[in-house]
């Protein structure tokens, strides 16, 4: 009797230890790395037909056209490693650079109506709108999935496993703009005020 | 599973005698685990109160602001509930008065993920009766933020090629807002659920499944820590206890575990009888019968199997949980994933 309790203990804390949760943890959080890559991607696709679009009404903003393209080239070159802080700021500002001339163009595109009530221009702004929502959420479940591998891997007893299999915990992205970062650039210039009506 | 393995611990290392002291010790644990359990949830509960709570799904069209009337709310449902029945595909509708603090898209999101409509793994699973389907999530939400004059359409990931985003985008400004702005709440909705039907009919998705046949089948490899450590908990309770309320708890932890994971509450009560008999037969006691309890856990979608066996208080012993979806009744979300894809507006 009591050995049946031992060795069920033994078998038990097996299980217990945690090797098989940190494994979960981190598929999990390179399962949301690359979704937050993908919907970068995304928006990076969309840029030029955007670009093109907007040079067909705006030909003369030639500021905002090469603003847009270099930031977009930028983010092209970036080769980042998520397990790198430095990188992974570098990654960030270069992201945040291309979200601001993005933001920058659309301001531009307010004074041409025509453009505004362009069919083309309209789908692509509402891709854009579906895409920095996509950004946002892909981010934020990122963060909690780092999150949660940080306080497993430094939690007592798994943290004892994770020392063992050579686990450290991740850097999270960076918080202290954190607000600033994940707020999509206002592109909803389409719907006047409400008061207008 | 610390928890277990501490059990385990001051079981084996006073046994007999002195299970009287053990069980004062142990008493002690338990109510500093509940109490820290209770300020966490406290304190969560303060802290999530600055924002818009996510009301229950408990229909397709909820409405919190009493904009439509019955008859509307009916109608909308019945046509919402014809397209699970023929599409599979779940569409519901919230209006709420407001969603400040937060913005229409954060809300929206906190909802879908809460509700979780769309099918699932298992869902999916049934319904292509093959069980390495992976999850459709066909789900969409319609959500009204009333005051705010702010409308979305939140499309779960397996429609995001049905409905693309400008699409969302065309259905509201041209179907949902203009009517809206007129002040017809009916008709605007009533529009977007026609457009948002028309995309999806025009989807290839699986049928859905006439009954709720097999269930899916979930890793039960899983369970075999979890009834272990039913087993264990059952013997050192036994042995403080008493052996009946020890085989009962065993058996009552583990059908409601094994309940949950199974996604089958008959499966759990036949796993947790097995486990109460042999808690009971361990310590070779004469006493009578009687099952555990299966608990009528439903499995809230992938991502709470991911974080694996997860118990929520309240799921011990009951019975039923909204699971079937079959006869015309809501059946709830089916695990339904989203991932921020469709398109808001204002009026």
């Amino acid at each position: 009797m009591k050995r049946l309790l031992l060795i069920l203990s033994v078998a038990l804390g097996l299980t217990g230890c945690g090797y098989n949760d940190i494994q979960v943890a981190d598929e999990s959080t390179k399962s949301a790395w690359s979704e937050v890559l993908n919907q970068y991607q995304r928006r990076s696709d969309l840029i030029p037909n955007l670009v093109n679009t907007v040079k067909g009404y705006a030909a003369q903003e030639k500021d905002v056209f090469v603003q847009v393209t270099e930031a977009r080239s930028r983010v092209g070159q970036i080769k980042v490693d998520p397990s790198n802080p430095e990188s992974l700021k570098q990654f960030e500002s270069a992201q945040r650079d291309m979200g601001s001339a993005l933001s920058r163009l659309l301001v531009v595109s307010e004074n041409y109506p025509q453009l505004k009530s362009d069919q083309n221009f309209r789908e692509l702004q509402a891709q854009l709108e579906g895409t920095e929502n996509r950004i946002t959420v892909a981010r934020k479940r990122y963060i909690d999935a780092i999150q949660a591998f940080n306080v497993m891997v430094r939690q007592f007893p798994v943290n004892l496993t994770a020392m063992v299999f050579g686990y450290k915990d991740k850097p999270q992205f960076a918080v202290e703009n954190e607000r600033e970062i994940s707020k999509a650039p206002n592109v909803n210039f389409g719907s006047p005020a409400p008061a207008g009506k | 599973m610390t928890a277990a393995i501490f059990l385990t611990w001051g079981g084996s290392l006073r046994p007999g005698r002195a299970s009287l002291s053990v069980a004062r010790t142990w008493a002690f644990f338990v109510a500093l685990a509940v109490a820290t359990l209770l300020a966490l949830v406290l304190a969560g509960g303060a802290a999530a109160q600055s924002l818009i709570a996510v009301p229950p799904l408990t229909a397709r069209v909820t409405d919190l602001t009493g904009t439509l009337s019955a008859a509307q709310k009916a109608r909308l449902e019945s046509e919402l509930a014809a397209l699970e029945m023929r599409k599979g595909s779940q569409l519901v509708i919230l209006i709420v008065p407001t969603t400040q603090p937060e913005v229409i898209e954060d809300y929206s999101m906190r909802v879908a993920e809460a509700w979780k409509i769309g099918r699932g793994k298992e869902r999916a699973q049934r319904d292509s009766g093959n069980k390495r389907a992976t999850a459709i999530d066909d789900g969409v939400l319609i959500l009204v933020a009333k005051n705010d004059r702010k409308v979305r359409i939140e499309v779960g990931y397996g429609l995001e090629g049905a409905i693309p985003d400008a699409i969302a985008k065309r259905i509201i400004s041209n179907g949902i807002t203009p009517r809206f702005r007129d002040g017809d709440f009916f008709g605007g909705l009533n529009a977007g659920v026609d457009l948002i039907t028309h995309r999806i009919d025009g989807e290839d998705l699986p049928a859905p499944s006439a009954g709720g046949a097999g269930g899916a089948e979930d890793n039960p490899m899983g369970l075999v820590p979890l009834l272990l450590g039913s087993f264990i908990i059952g013997i050192v309770v036994s042995q403080m206890l008493g052996r009946f309320i020890g085989a009962t708890v065993a058996g009552g932890f583990s059908g409601a575990a094994s309940a949950a994971a199974l996604s089958s509450g008959p499966l759990g009560a036949v796993i947790g009888a097995g486990l109460f008999a042999l808690v009971l037969a361990v310590g070779g006691s004469r006493g009578g019968g009687g099952g555990g309890g299966g608990g009528g856990l439903q499995p809230m979608g992938r991502r709470t199997y991911r974080q694996g066996p997860v118990f929520i208080p309240g799921g011990f012993g009951g019975g039923g949980g909204f699971g079937g979806g079959d006869g015309g009744g809501f059946g709830g979300g089916g695990g339904g994933g989203f991932g921020g894809g469709g398109a808001s507006g204002g009026w």
